[in-house]
């Protein structure tokens, strides 16, 4: 039985809990996700645990409908990023030559402008729907992925048994499916956690900026946005989102932390 | 020709291919639509009427390259070209809102920078024990939450529970710098905390680092007092790597602003451009990205020239 400490049971438990409101938010939500049940800002009720929104829409189902659209959107982002980076980033390593300087280079380009400044841009021509969403912020933050996954894979391939399966003539995806990726999972699945959490900000900045998430859909940027007016008269319905993503964030960074932990002779570009 | 020389030639070379190629990646993220860009202006109901007077007012009939060579020229010489909503000149505009994100990023600069190094200080002082892992969990948290949450927890308290300072940041050019510095203040404060993190966490990190080079032992066994150690020994080698996370940092000011503005309803570049982009005003974009990542870039550049300056190996060739 291995010993798990209690921060990263903690931060296990709380990220299983976000993840299972997410994907059984029908289930959990007291109310729909547009459904208008009551005066805009009521306080919190024994019907309403926290209030009611800036059109009377129930701000705890909203929340949860709304942590749906962010957590799924994250994924995919994560997932896309993920697979396209290591990819790439392993190709590099094992490839070298012209191929790993042409990758390197461009995404050391992508990297010279900030993600936000490039992905507003794009938005601007774009129209603004979940998958161009999920494309433009997986394959931008994919360049961070690509960093760390061709400098850990630098360092596995000079090892003897990926030579030795050089040696026997494995193809050059047998040796980044076979050779490499299963001894370069754990730094780059502490990596997805981090990465993770900055797809949540991401989102959440574009949607509170009106780039992101359009409504009626719900999502955690956007629920700051829609309740910004109340802040001015006192009515804290706009910080609920800070709670929960902080606590997200603050809960997957403890399980990244854990996993890079438990493995501490291979972290790649994330230095000692 | 002196080492230290060629690196900074090499260097600033490096930055302005860097900028150039920023300059086509900005213009051709406009470009990679299926469509074109009239289209998505316009919409969907668009009559071809429209369409047409719009391609040859973005001057779209002519090929790609050519509008970038006469855009990237313009660019160069001042003209950033007429906003499409409002026919105004955007570098015109763009000027006084420059100059009040400058106003904004200066003050957070000026406050953020030494409160970051003497955390970090403090930090690495006391490792391990709880002011160490105090300064650690606080800055966590300020990293873990958005910049615009952020700014609206602090309104909420500092400017509606305590009425501290008004919560939006307007500035106009006969307020006194006392009024400005008032107004400004919520939005500094948020920029201040966004920062703060990284950077501390940054710079504990190459203060360590140094920590546990040989000579630091030797002063250590010497009997000096640990601040001592760290003031006198640590700290002038750890100088290029904190001054690196400080120019990082405040390339990263840069973006942050733009969500800060956003929130305070400060007039500066960002709400600018946060503006433009909901209104598809693509050339106001392309200027307001090119001004964005000469910014991002030029730091970048900047950080590497004083780590090369203030790396002593390099200062005596052998």
């Amino acid at each position: 039985m291995m010993r798990i400490p209690i921060s990263a049971l903690i931060g296990l438990t709380l990220t299983a809990l976000y993840f299972l409101g997410a994907i059984f938010a029908g289930l959990v939500a007291p109310y729909g996700m547009a459904e208008i049940v009551g005066d805009s800002w009521e306080p919190a009720s024994a019907a309403h645990w926290l209030g009611t929104d800036s059109i009377g829409r129930d701000l705890l189902s909203r929340m949860i409908w709304g942590g749906q659209v962010t957590i799924f959107v994250a994924t995919a982002g994560t997932i896309l990023s993920f697979v396209t980076g290591s990819v790439l980033g392993f190709t590099a390593a094992v490839a070298g030559g012209w191929i790993d300087q042409a990758l390197s280079r461009f995404v050391d380009l992508i990297m010279a402008v900030p993600a936000l400044i490039f992905a507003l841009v794009v938005l601007s021509v774009m129209p603004v729907t979940l998958p161009v969403l999920i494309l433009v912020m997986g394959l931008l933050d994919a360049t961070r992925v690509f960093r760390l996954a061709r400098a850990v894979a630098v360092d596995i391939t000079v090892m003897d048994y990926v030579e030795a399966a050089r040696l026997r003539g494995e193809r050059r995806a047998w040796i980044i499916f076979r050779e490499i990726l299963p001894n370069a999972l754990s730094p780059l699945v502490a990596e997805m956690g981090l990465r993770f959490i900055f797809m949540v900000l991401f989102i959440s900045t574009l949607s509170f900026l009106g780039l992101g998430v359009q409504p009626p859909l719900a999502d955690w940027g956007g629920i700051v946005k829609e309740n910004k007016e109340g802040i001015v008269y006192g009515i804290p319905a706009a910080l609920i989102p800070a709670i929960a993503i902080a606590t997200l964030a603050i809960s997957v960074n403890l399980v990244a932390d854990w996993i890079l932990n438990r493995t501490t002779s291979l972290k790649g570009g994330r230095g000692g | 020709m002196h080492p230290v020389l060629k690196l900074l030639t090499q260097r600033i070379a490096l930055g302005l291919v860097l900028m150039l190629a920023a300059s086509v990646m900005i213009f051709a993220g406009t470009q990679i639509l299926p469509g074109d860009v009239a289209q998505s202006i316009l919409g969907q109901s668009a009559t071809p009427q429209s369409l047409a007077n719009l391609r040859a007012e973005l001057g779209l009939n002519d090929p790609a390259w050519l509008r970038y060579f006469r855009w990237l020229g313009a660019a160069l010489q001042g003209d950033l070209g007429t906003a499409l909503t409002n026919k105004q000149d955007i570098a015109t505009s763009m000027g006084l809102r420059l100059g009040n994100t400058l106003f904004l990023a200066f003050w957070a600069a000026l406050i953020s920078v030494p409160t970051a190094i003497l955390l970090g200080l403090i930090a690495v002082r006391y490792q391990g024990r709880w002011p160490d892992k105090l300064i650690s969990g606080v800055t966590l948290a300020t990293v873990s939450v958005p910049e615009f949450l952020l700014g609206y927890i602090v309104m909420f308290y500092l400017a509606v529970k305590f009425r501290a300072f008004p919560s939006v940041a307007t500035v106009y050019d006969s307020m006194s710098l006392g009024e400005k510095l008032n107004a400004i203040a919520l939005p500094v404060i948020v920029l201040v905390l966004v920062v703060l993190g990284h950077m501390m966490r940054m710079t504990r990190a190459a203060i360590l680092n140094v920590m546990q080079s040989a000579y630091v032992e030797t002063a250590e066994l010497k009997g000096l007092r640990p601040f001592t150690v760290i003031a006198r020994h640590a700290f002038p080698n750890a100088i290029a790597p904190v001054v690196n996370v400080v120019m990082i940092n405040l390339a990263y000011l840069v973006v942050g602003v733009v969500v800060v503005e956003v929130v305070f309803v400060y007039p500066g570049m960002g709400q600018y451009l946060v503006d433009h982009v909901s209104k598809r005003d693509v050339p106001v974009v392309q200027a307001c990205g090119l001004v964005f990542a000469a910014v991002y870039i030029g730091l970048n550049m900047l950080a590497d020239v004083i780590s090369i300056l203030a790396n002593p190996r390099l200062r005596h060739p052998k």
